[in-house]
């Protein structure tokens, strides 16, 4: 793609519409162009009707409706099996340097004892909402562990280990889910919501899919500013995380048509754990998953376990490296999974699925015990040093929880900063107004626990 | 909205320009009797620069561009695509995009731009208004400045969600990370044209105005359009910008040639006046104009004041209530429905801010609380004669 030339082609000529097999007064480019459009009558003989819809389509007499369950099944890259070993001894061993073995470990160990603490905390009324990732780890850690620093990341909400991965601290996971004063969301968002400039990674929002889009525009938007400044400015992806329930919505249909028809560099990555809240994937969709509607969007597209850490990790560098090449274009990238625990801590699976499965998914496959495996197989890992991490991120993530639980919830006058780039005149009097009230019936509202009491309202003490 | 939106493109785009002012509204000829309701001569209209001067005199253009600048005379079609000229020739962050604005757009809002700026900050997107309003905000949230485009406002419903849900919220809920879409504008044709009906003449700004976070601007003129669709891609906050369709063509005036921007949630006093004020923007101020011109006309001591809201949200109070407290009495004027318009709050703010000067109640001119359908537009938006009517009203109370 080049920035200024190339713009003649959406001009309305007359010449190209009425199809003239006459094109020698065209230059090089408009020929080409013109072919596509002049072809509308069939030259004789042709095996197809070059309709400008469908250009390589031909002919046949066989009527035929194309019938997808008689197609099969996209398959499902892995590397290794539930037992930690290579499925095919013929391919070169995972070569994945110790370090990040390691690392993705411990982030996805990280996540899944972070988890359970918070999750016990919203019980106990500590915490007002919250949502695991168990069973989807390998995911998030594995497909983070394949992007670099520059990569921008949109997520849904159950990727808490991208998060981890790319550096965000057990502090910034507890000051947001405790909605204190050091929260950079300053305590708008419900729990879980997280986000952070600094690691390129935009704030999660509620609305299902309402990111995939936005993924789609960011990663034109990373592709232009290369284009504008290719010395000063690398190439990058944006990946994108979100669920196959989602993908059920407009937004997903609309973000990957229009990342295909821009050639936008994001990597989407749906997480397809087999159920929407209660609503199982056979509620959701008929086709072969989510991958199949890669292929009608003309993206690549590939199946992954999820479960399989490599697989994961070797299919995003593979897809970064596809989204990146040449003109760059989207890749879609299926990573199968279960979610073992709960929708959120708003649910109760138990009430639209057999307990039994779920055990049977937590003893059968699980990314963090088949990582283990691989690692003892590999004498990387033991169970001392499984011990000893489990103990010391433990004491890590308790010790940030008291000390988020104890701060402060941020100056009220963050209720009304940000809205728009300055409070507005309507706000201010609205603020008065606020603090007019709260005077007036003090014991009515608690505004010792923010930041600044009442004064915190004021306009002085911003930021 | 398949079916209709070929239909409306015709119509818009293969009306022979060169037809005269007082026959380009054929479909809406004024009854033989009619005195008041008769189309709007926008050759002779005060509310249009006519003259050089004039537009240079206007007191917010920056000194040196007063003295120095060119006038040129301009649709507000032109004024639009000046602004996104000098907009994508300045600033090499600024896209323009949607449905068929490649080949210069079905009002000829963005004609020539993709030839100049090249199809990778000038291109077509495929036909999905919620891909649109998202794509727009990935965009603005890496940095550079989308000038998106829904063809009609009457479909950005698809894109509601992501207008309210997202670009509205985004930096709020971003906090101190400092993350946003702050560089987004969303332009859409709006209002009655004569003949849209029910799907090419919505006015949805009240929808917008509910929704804290945007900014919704609706210019009445070309020099308005062009001052405020630079001040909205300079601004950090997403903004709704509409542009009255029915204007894109039949309102000309002079545009300075240089870049200039008005300034957003300003209100602009048209006529200064002692009796009652008249509140509108877009559109309804030409009618409005009108209706305040027969009035003055014919009773002796009363002045009106017009006043042009420009930004709907977040809007000018001082100056409206101001300016009632002078006058006492007010009347608000929209196309869009009465039921929870902008009317609403325009009314409900006087009412608490102005109580004790108001000597009538606040009058509200507005579409009925109907759809638009087609053979009946001309007794649904506000006409002269309802706002004569009103203001009367007012001034008789």
């Amino acid at each position: 793609m080049s920035l200024r030339p190339a713009t003649k082609r959406f001009l309305p000529s007359p010449r190209i519409l009425t199809t003239s097999l006459n094109t020698t007064h065209h230059s090089p480019r408009h020929h080409k162009q013109s072919i596509r459009w002049s072809s509308v009558s069939q030259a004789p003989g042709s095996d197809r009707v070059h309709f400008p819809g469908a250009v390589n389509s031909k002919f046949t007499p066989t009527l035929s409706f194309t019938n997808p369950s008689t197609l099969p099944a996209m398959p499902t890259y892995r590397t290794i099996d539930a037992d930690g070993l290579l499925i095919d001894s013929s391919r070169p061993p995972i070569s994945v340097p110790d370090d990040i073995v390691l690392k993705m470990y411990t982030d996805m160990l990280t996540v899944s004892i972070l988890d359970p603490i918070m999750y016990q905390a919203q019980r106990q009324g500590r915490l007002s909402f919250y949502m695991v990732s168990s069973g989807e780890e390998g995911i998030a850690v594995g497909s983070a562990s394949a992007l670099t620093a520059s990569d921008v990341v949109f997520a849904q909400y159950r990727e808490a280990g991208v998060f981890q991965a790319r550096g965000f601290s057990l502090d910034d996971f507890m000051n947001q889910l405790f909605a204190n004063r050091l929260d950079v969301g300053r305590g708008r968002n419900m729990p879980v919501h997280y986000g952070s400039k600094s690691l390129n990674m935009h704030t999660i929002s509620s609305p299902l899919a309402t990111q995939i889009p936005q993924a789609a525009g960011a990663a034109y938007a990373l592709k232009l500013q290369h284009l504008q400044n290719p010395e000063s400015v690398e190439r990058a992806c944006v990946a994108c995380y979100f669920g196959e329930g989602a993908a059920s919505e407009g937004d997903f249909h609309a973000a990957l048509n229009m990342a295909a028809t821009r050639a936008c560099p994001v990597v989407f990555v749906c997480r397809n754990n087999g159920y929407a809240i209660s609503t199982p994937t056979l509620e959701q969709y008929r086709g072969d998953g989510i991958a199949s509607r890669g292929v009608g969007y003309g993206i690549h597209t590939i199946r992954v376990d999820g479960n399989d850490v490599f697989a994961v990790r070797e299919v995003m560098q593979r897809a970064r490296e596809l989204a990146l090449e040449g003109d760059m274009q989207p890749v879609l990238v299926e990573a199968m999974s279960y979610r073992v625990s709960h929708h959120s801590t708003s649910d109760d699976s138990s009430k639209y699925r057999p307990s039994g499965e779920v055990e049977a998914w937590k003893r059968r496959d699980n990314p963090i015990t088949r990582l283990r495996k691989w690692m003892e197989n590999k004498g990387l890992w033991s169970a001392e040093k499984e011990e000893q991490a489990q103990k010391e991120i433990k004491n890590a993530v308790m010790a940030a929880f008291n000390k988020a639980e104890k701060e402060k919830r941020p100056e009220l006058r963050a209720m009304f900063e940000d809205v728009y780039e300055e409070v507005t005149e309507e706000q201010e009097e609205q603020i008065e107004q606020l603090k007019d009230v709260i005077r007036r019936y003090p014991g009515e509202y608690d505004v010792e626990q923010f930041e600044g009491g009442l004064e915190g309202l004021d306009k002085a003490r911003s930021r | 909205m398949n079916l209709s939106r070929p239909t409306q493109t015709l119509l818009h785009t293969t009306r022979p320009r060169v037809l005269p002012i007082s026959l380009s509204r054929a479909y809406a000829t004024a009854p033989k009797a009619a005195r008041l309701n008769v189309p709007t001569d926008f050759s002779t209209t005060p509310l249009l620069h006519h003259t050089s001067t004039s537009a240079l005199a206007q007191s917010e253009l920056p000194a040196p561009l007063k003295r120095s600048s060119k006038t040129t005379r301009l649709a507000l079609h032109e004024a639009v695509n000046s602004a996104l000229r000098h907009a994508l020739a300045t600033d090499e962050r600024v896209l323009v995009f949607g449905e068929d604005i490649a080949f210069g757009g079905v009002f000829r809002c963005s004609a020539g731009l993709a030839t100049e700026y090249g199809t990778a900050r000038v291109f077509n997107t495929p036909l999905t208004e919620q891909g649109i309003a998202g794509f727009a905000i990935g965009v603005a949230a890496q940095g550079l400045k989308p000038v998106a485009e829904i063809q009609f406002a009457d479909y950005v419903y698809p894109a509601f969600d992501q207008l309210v849900n997202e670009a509205a919220k985004m930096r709020y809920r971003a906090g101190k990370t400092g993350m946003g879409c702050g560089g987004l504008v969303v332009r859409m044709p709006c209002g009655g044209v004569g003949h849209g009906a029910l799907y090419h003449t919505q006015s949805p700004e009240s929808l917008f105005t509910h929704i804290p976070g945007l900014r919704v601007v609706i210019p009445r003129s070309p020099f308005q359009a062009k001052g405020l669709l630079l001040a909205a891609i300079a601004c950090n906050d997403p903004v709704i910008f509409m542009e009255p369709k029915i204007l894109y063509r039949a309102a000309r005036e002079e545009v300075p040639v240089e870049a200039y921007e008005l300034p957003l949630s300003v209100a602009e006093v048209l006529k200064p006046g002692t009796s009652c004020t008249v509140i509108s923007y877009g559109t309804p101020l030409y009618t409005a104009s009108a209706a305040i011109k027969a009035i003055e006309a014919e009773m002796d001591d009363v002045s009106i004041e017009l006043i042009d809201l420009r930004t709907i949200y977040p809007w000018d109070r001082k100056t409206i209530l101001d300016s009632v407290n002078k006058t006492g009495r007010a009347v608000v004027v929209h196309e869009s429905m009465v039921n929870a318009g902008v009317g609403a709050e325009v009314a409900a703010t006087i009412q608490e801010k102005c109580f004790l000067k108001l000597e009538a109640p606040v009058q509200r001119v507005a579409g009925w609380t109907t759809h638009t359908g087609l053979a009946y537009e001309k007794f649904t938006l506000p006409d002269v004669v309802r706002i004569y009517d009103a203001i009367k009203a007012s001034l008789k109370y």
